[in-house]
């Protein structure tokens, strides 16, 4: 779907410019597009590295352990396949706990330790697992308590009160994460009766 | 609340007699490999993300669904909810552009802030979270991600109609 996705815009991008007779637009976008990424990439090494050293230190400090401990029965529910001693949980439980607070920094390099651990556990290599997409149905959902860049920019553009919204986005994001966590489990019930369906 | 983490663990774990600096070290170079590892990915989304915006193909998209949804969903946010799961900074840019033009206390305002605080760019972390195990089967999860953008959106303009009153 991805796939999908990625020829969709590149396709209607290539169009769109034709049509409005301004081709060299897209030469322009990709060569921009590609530096970008780079970019995004590179800027990520700084924030990678230091949060993963700094949790490796947790680690090793026992403070995931702690942490799991806390949060075990609801992740449990939520990844019934990860068994509960796998370090791969520790790692859903922190990529979550640093969510919750709004240390997307954080959250994005443990998130990505957790899909390592779940790849080991995952029997084919190269089609997500159950748990994989639940982790990524909760954090496409971001669960966020406090949006500290948005307040920033609030306080940036004039706003009297920039923290107003925190009020709100726990609303919204308590409604979005619910919504993530039932279509996981609804696709993944479809796929398993279409499946059964094939097999008839 | 970051510092006081950072100072805190290492503190932690030096009272439990954790080599700290060799610790931070070896776990500091996994996230070398894993920036190195993502950037195949990130070039390629973030080409035909470009594409898609210079080309004015985004402006007209937005302009057909604005036709559809005026009334129920304020039409000055609309492209924001279409580019803020493919691209972040994207729809942060839009965000910006909105507190600046309508004013950082007015209705429109705060709810491009609800949304950009209450939703993730989910392409990229499909994108990122996926690529960097080499899993290329992605299943239902886009479907997923896209789905509760949506009803994150929606959510987002109900919160704040509930927080703030009716917009206006």
């Amino acid at each position: 779907m991805v796939s999908a996705l990625w020829l969709g815009l590149l396709i209607s991008g290539f169009v769109a410019a034709a049509f409005q007779g301004k081709i060299d637009i897209v030469t322009q976008s990709m060569l921009k597009g590609a530096e970008e990424g780079v970019a995004v990439a590179l800027g990520l090494i700084s924030i990678l590295v230091l949060w993963l050293g700094v949790m490796r230190v947790a680690e090793e400090a026992g403070l995931i352990a702690a942490l799991a401990r806390l949060l075990r029965p609801l992740a449990g529910w939520l990844f019934p396949s990860v068994p509960a001693d796998h370090p791969a949980m520790g790692s859903i439980l922190s990529n979550m706990s640093a969510n919750i607070l709004g240390l997307g920094n954080a959250a994005t390099p443990l998130g990505l330790k957790a899909m390592r651990q779940l790849q080991e556990l995952n029997p084919d290599k190269e089609q997500a697992s159950d748990a994989m997409c639940t982790l990524l149905a909760l954090n496409t959902a971001s669960l966020t308590l406090l949006p500290t860049t948005v307040i920033a920019l609030r306080m940036q553009y004039g706003a009297t009160s920039p923290t107003d919204i925190v009020a709100p986005t726990i609303l919204a994001t308590a409604v979005g994460t619910a919504a993530a966590i039932f279509l996981d489990r609804y696709y993944r019930r479809r796929e398993a009766r279409g499946r059964r369906g094939a097999k008839k | 609340m970051l510092p006081t983490f950072f100072v805190g663990t290492v503190l932690w774990a030096a009272l439990r007699r954790v080599p700290v600096y060799e610790t931070f070290v070896t776990g500091a170079k996994d996230g070398f490999e894993t920036a190195v590892r993502i950037i195949p990915h990130l070039v390629g989304m973030m080409v035909a993300i470009r594409v898609f915006r210079d080309s004015g193909a985004l402006e007209w998209i937005t302009g057909l669904v604005a036709q559809w949804i005026s009334g129920i969903f304020p039409a000055e946010v609309l492209p924001m909810v279409l580019l803020r799961p493919i691209s972040g900074t994207g729809s942060l840019t839009y965000m910006i552009d909105v507190l600046r033009t309508h004013g950082g206390d007015s209705w429109v305002g705060r709810l491009a802030s609800t949304i950009q605080g209450s939703t993730d760019t989910t392409l990229y972390v499909i994108t990122v979270y996926f690529g960097s195990v080499g899993i290329r089967k992605v299943r239902y999860a886009l479907k997923v991600g896209l789905l509760s953008d949506l009803v994150s959106a929606a959510a987002s303009a109900v919160a704040v109609w509930l927080v703030f009153g009716p917009p206006g």
